[in-house]
């Protein structure tokens, strides 16, 4: 608990490095030279790099694998010599086989693209040189979060860029079927997993050797997404846990001293997969990944995504996460290659640690001015659908609004790129204009660029709508983790039928508990989020506490009023799941139309997948099998 | 083979130091030159100068020569707290006239054993509770009778042989508010008997190991019991503790060892009627007493078994390009259970310690072959002075046959990369082992101190466990504000099938901390936390005492715990023995 709760005390005090554009370098000298420069990279322990292939062999006669071999054919009859030929193709299937001709040829072409794409790339260094310190320490597992398909090419080209050891990363299979693109990425240093393998004994330990022989010999950092996989709606996703798992069993069994987590956070001011996640989560399928499909991606070569941030997180030792948490004693009785199901002390360790550490990613995340525009803009939108107002907002009250709320936001340790030299009607204009595909500037107002009238069928238009409608609400999203919990309070202050702080807390801890599968909230910390959030709206003046008592200030209505207005999209989203199912009726869109449905988000898979996780959980819907 | 072999008597004040280890005429200095010198006649280093060891002092602690931290030179009887006698006790033991004492220095001696605070606190000047008084017993009867009028008059009774424990034993409770008697076990010295036809030896438990090997040598017998602690520790304190010597391979542990024993408990005597080999009959009440580390009474005679003295004695040594092939060899010796007598790895920090401590050499053409031989394994094998490491071997038997194992051993050690290194480097890895306990005190007289500590562990767990505790201590040694780089090191000193010995050697400069002591103390809690976590044993055969009690029921679980109370209870229902060790 102690290195995030403590740094929540207050959050304004954390401490947070500066930047550095790494494109700045890319600009002003030949990428050719960059490409092919001399690179030698420090590693753990001075070991020298592996060949791919004495990995695998490693792994091939693993103490573990052979067990596991044995095992298998004794109870399928077949001879042990088949079974390891079948460990050995499972291998050769998953294997990365890094080359540094092919690092090079991504550090030309990726600095050609990226200078195209982006304004910058903005990597602090100070998370670097504690990187590189950290790998020589003990063997490294990183944790990017995961937003787009760049992410792992840009970590990669990062740590290429500083000189640090290349990493190897866990990819999903479905990269492969791009025939020559998988075999590309292969050669980077990724390495293919089947999305799922559930009972097959010989994959899980295959897969599993091989990750941690990487890890325990230090040859190079292992990388993975906790999230699993990107996420569309730019909301962190629960995390996954049967990597980090593994990566912790080394030193859970006592074969490494140490394991030195680093959560990385990339924030991206656009996104280049923006418009695509808004359509796949209104039930159009995700298109298949192709490599043809990729060169039909060209067009997004021609326009602005603005810049990236790439914060490299306080390395997090295992060590001192498990300390006081697990027994490894528990380890002594059993030899250590013969796998088992990890015990409930382990896998509850390792579930508080995913959640931890995925909210080590999101404090470092840099919101754009843009987050809180797309938070206020859909808010507007929202009331002026019910209103019939005039559509928009002025500019003037739009960047008025924005300002008060960067100071919230501050307060609440958000780290935030505000830049505070330039006027704020500068940042907001220049804001909008990089989003003009989201928003627009009519008559003085600004409105999200919902198209009207233009289309053939309702229910085309309001597709059209929802798709704009989610890719702002991706934006908003970003910044829901600074904002979440003082939200669920003020949500359960106003639920709540009295002030007492008993009443509020036990309407908080309803809250907070339907929306697990929704936000990331950390098992069993209801109290301290609680806590928290008293802290900060009290801290904010929105907020007194008396002995037995929670009272919303003079002042404090404004913040709790948008605060709640925040929450309510996936409030009604909730509801709705629960009214659905009641009815039997899944056809959403019709109920859109009589004005039932506030929000158009609601139409999101996203939040019905969530939601109706949430019930089942809750024991409010049960699962029938057909 | 070291050590010139000399009776110690009862007393043993004058010749043993009362503030540091060993004899007092033998301790390392630095003379006026500058230069290490091992001081005596005792040893093989003894009267040498040893060039190497100020500058590894230097580089290894950041010690300096002009930083010193001197022990108080004399025991001042009046920083003693005044003996709590029981009268009545007093009284009836004088009529049986066994000899006691109440004198302060007496008292003060054998309240302690070497743990790093007991002797840091003797060095300053310090003493908490002590045993009231000293009593000296010459033989069983004499045992029985003290015990006998201990419960009679509610006495604490602390049993002490060669006060060589290293697991706070000795320590009196402090909470205690009996009259403490020390028990002194050293006049019962005597072998009763030896019998010839069945090899055993019938001992008296408080002789001291130098002298039970050295009397049973000039009947050409020996017991091959040789802990590193023999010049001083005693057959009963062996017993009591589930003592292990160097040559168990050959010898066995003293468990192997033991046939028969005596002891004097407040319920009476414990004994077997019979010296058969082996017995069926229920659990085997010796391995009641065996460990029970004098909470239920007081061993007094000990059969135990001997063998002809060996014919031959070979040492050797075998350098390893890396600790790794060093263990995954001695896991191969093991295996093949061709294990000489003894066979122990040093890592490469313990390694480069043997050879600072090279006493100088006499001839040009000796320090000549050392270059070549440095040069050979660095430059022409390629070896990493940074890495390797040097396994010292001890064979024992008659001739023929120890030249026949030494090729077995020396074949598989190469193919674990292993160069032989020669007899002399062996030799002086045994050597060290009686003089490396003299060296805390140089270090305590420079700002060091340090201490070593010991575990058992499965083969497979072995490589892990030494690298984890060594950097567990140099970890804990940082956050607890150590201002200097410690030495962390190991060996592995004992082979079995399944699993091997592991000594962990730690030590570090306290220029700049209030309280060391406190400091060195949470730094090996910690390394023992790390190695229950590797699966490490808490304790190989130093035993548990009082210093690591709080791992007890961890280690044996409750119902173990509650088995060894209930014995407790019915030997000695009111504690005579209450030195308070094991639960």
């Amino acid at each position: 608990m102690m290195f995030l709760s403590l740094q929540h005390r207050d959050p304004m005090l954390k401490k947070r490095d500066d930047f550095e554009d790494m494109l700045e370098e890319r600009r002003n000298s030949s990428d050719l030279r960059y490409a092919l420069r001399c690179y030698t990279p420090v590693l753990y322990k001075g070991l020298a790099p592996c060949k791919a292939s004495m990995l695998k062999s490693m792994v091939l006669q693993s103490d573990q694998l052979h067990h596991v071999i044995g095992q298998v054919s004794r109870e399928t009859g077949r001879a042990a010599d088949d079974v390891q030929e079948e460990a050995s193709a499972i291998l050769e299937e998953m294997a990365h086989c890094l080359q540094l001709s092919t690092v090079r040829f991504f550090a030309f072409t990726l600095s050609k693209v990226f200078k195209t794409l982006f304004r910058s790339i903005c990597v602090n260094e100070e998370g670097i040189q504690r990187l590189q310190q950290a790998i020589q320490e003990h063997p490294v597992v990183l944790l990017p979060s995961h937003r787009s398909y760049m992410d792992f090419l840009l970590m990669s080209y990062i740590l290429y860029t500083y000189d640090i050891a290349l990493p190897v990363i866990a990819a999903g299979m479905d990269f492969m079927g791009m025939k020559f693109v998988g075999e590309m990425l292969r050669m980077s240093g990724a390495f293919f997993i089947r999305r799922s393998f559930g009972g097959d004994k010989l994959y899980w330990s295959v897969f599993s050797e091989y990750v941690k022989t990487m890890l325990k010999n230090g040859f190079a950092p292992v990388e993975f997404f906790l999230e699993g996989t990107r996420s569309r709606t730019s909301k962190s996703l629960t995390p996954k846990l049967g990597l980090l798992n593994i990566v912790m069993d080394p030193y859970l069994k006592g074969e490494v001293y140490d394991i030195n987590v680093v959560p990385v956070s990339i924030s991206y001011e656009r996104i280049l997969e923006e418009a695509l996640y808004a359509r796949e989560m209104l039930g159009v399928p995700k298109p298949k990944e192709s490599t043809s499909g990729l060169f039909k991606a060209r067009k997004v070569l021609s326009e602005d995504y603005g810049s990236i941030h790439v914060y490299f997180g306080q390395p997090v030792s295992v060590r001192s996460l498990a300390q006081g948490r697990v027994n490894r004693c528990q380890f002594n009785l059993v030899p250590r290659h013969i796998p088992r199901r990890p015990s409930e002390e382990i896998q509850s360790f390792v579930n508080d640690s995913a959640y931890r550490l995925v909210r080590a990613q999101e404090e470092n995340m840099v919101l754009k001015p843009w987050v809180l525009l797309a938070s206020l803009l859909l808010q507007n939108h929202h009331q002026d659908q019910t209103a019939g107002q005039k559509r928009g907002m002025v500019l003037e009250e739009l960047t008025a609004q924005a300002v008060w709320l960067r100071d919230m936001f501050r307060e609440y340790g958000a780290f935030l790129h505000w830049p505070d030299h330039v006027p704020p009607s500068e940042v907001v204009s220049s804001s909008l204009s990089l989003h003009r595909g989201l928003v627009r500037v009519c008559e003085g107002r600004v409105q999200l660029a919902v198209e009207q009238g233009f289309t053939v069928t309702p229910e085309e238009e309001l597709l059209s709508q929802a798709v704009i409608v989610l890719s702002c609400a991706s934006y908003r999203n970003q910044g829901l983790h600074v904002f979440l919990r003082p939200a669920l309070l003020a949500s359960a202050i106003n639920a709540a039928s009295s002030n007492l702080k008993q009443e509020v807390f036990n309407s908080f801890s309803f809250l907070r508990n339907m929306f697990s599968n929704e936000f990331i909230l950390c098992p069993g910390a209801t109290v301290q989020d609680f806590e928290e959030a008293c802290y900060l709206l009290v801290k904010t003046g929105a907020l007194q506490v008396t002995q037995q008592e929670l009272l919303v200030t003079e002042r404090g209505q404004r913040t709790v009023a948008f605060l709640t207005s925040m929450l309510d999209p996936f409030l009604q989203g909730y509801q709705v799941r629960e009214t659905l199912y009641k009815m039997f009726s899944p056809c959403l869109v019709r109920l859109c139309f009589p004005g039932r449905l506030r929000y158009t988000e609601v139409l999101s898979s996203d939040l019905q997948k969530n939601s109706l996780a949430a019930l089942l959980r809750l024991g409010a819907v049960q699962k029938i099998k057909a | 083979e070291c050590v010139e072999w000399e009776v110690t008597d009862g007393g043993g004040s004058e010749i043993m130091k009362w503030n540091g280890w060993g004899y007092s005429d033998s301790k390392f200095l630095f003379n006026k030159k500058g230069q290490a010198e091992f001081t005596g006649k005792r040893y093989r280093l003894s009267g040498m100068i040893i060039p190497g060891l100020k500058d590894w002092m230097e580089g290894t602690f950041g010690a300096n020569l002009q930083h010193k931290t001197p022990a108080t030179p004399l025991l001042t009887s009046s920083a003693v707290q005044p003996a709590t006698l029981n009268k009545a006790f007093l009284e009836e033991l004088k009529s049986t006239g066994i000899p006691f004492s109440h004198d302060a220095e007496d008292r003060v001696f054998r309240a302690h054993g070497h743990c790093l605070h007991e002797i840091f606190a003797l060095r300053e000047g310090k003493f908490g509770r002590v045993p009231d008084m000293v009593v000296w017993p010459n033989c069983h009867n004499d045992v029985v009778k003290i015990v006998e009028l201990a419960c009679k008059h509610n006495v604490c009774v602390i049993p002490y042989g060669g006060g060589t424990s290293v697991s706070s034993a000795l320590e009196c409770p402090p909470e205690e508010t009996r009259s403490i008697v020390s028990l002194d076990t050293s006049q019962m010295n005597r072998i009763l008997w030896i019998d010839e036809k069945n090899l055993t030896a019938h001992v008296e438990a408080g002789i001291v190991g130098q002298d039970l090997e050295r009397l049973l040598n000039e009947s050409g017998y020996c017991t091959g019991h040789e802990p590193d602690s023999m010049e001083f520790s005693s057959l009963g304190g062996w017993v009591a503790t589930r003592a292990s010597g160097m040559k168990k391979n050959i010898y066995g542990n003293i468990e192997d060892l033991v046939i028969h024993i005596r002891m004097v408990t407040p319920r009476g005597v414990i004994e077997k009627s019979c010296q058969g080999p082996r017995m069926s009959t229920g659990p085997d009440i010796h391995h009641f007493i065996m460990g029970s580390e004098g909470t239920l009474g007081v061993v007094t005679e000990v059969t135990m078994k001997i063998r002809p003295m060996p014919e031959y004695q070979k040492y050797g040594s075998v350098v390893f390009p890396n600790f790794e092939q060093g263990v995954a060899c001695l896991r191969e010796v093991a295996k093949q259970r061709c294990a000489p007598a003894s066979i122990r790895l040093m890592d490469n920090e313990q390694f480069k310690f043997g050879h600072a401590l090279k006493p100088q050499v006499s001839s040009i053409f000796t320090s000549f072959l050392d270059g070549l031989k440095t040069f050979y394994i660095t430059k022409f094998k390629g070896f990493d002075p940074n890495r390797l490491c040097v396994a010292t071997l001890l064979f024992e038997g008659d001739r023929e046959k120890v030249l026949q194992h030494e090729k077995q051993v020396y074949d598989i050690a190469a193919k674990f990369g292993g160069l032989a290194a020669g007899e002399d480097n062996g030799q002086r890895g045994y050597m060290l082992t009686f003089v490396i306990a003299y060296l805390r005190d140089l270090g305590m007289d420079y700002y060091v101190i340090g201490e070593s500590f010991e575990t058992s562990v499965p083969w497979d767990r072995v490589l892990d466990i030494c690298r984890n505790v060594k950097a567990r201590i140099i970890q804990e040694c940082k956050d607890k504000g150590v201002q200097f780089p410690p030495l962390s090191t190991c060996r592995v000193t004992q082979t079995y099938d399944t699993g091997a010995c592991v000594y962990f050697y730690f030590a570090f400069n306290y220029r700049g901390l209030s309280d060391p002591v406190h400091v060195y103390e949470q730094v090996e809690h910690a390394a023992r936390e790390e190695i229950l976590a590797n699966g490490g044993s808490l304790s190989h055969h130093h035993g548990v005492g009082k210093l690591r009690k709080e791992w007890m029921r961890d280690t044996v679980s409750n119902v173990g715990v509650g088995m060894l109370k209930s014995v407790k209870d019915y030997v000695d229902p009111d504690n005579i023995f209450g030195n308070r060790n094991l639960l």
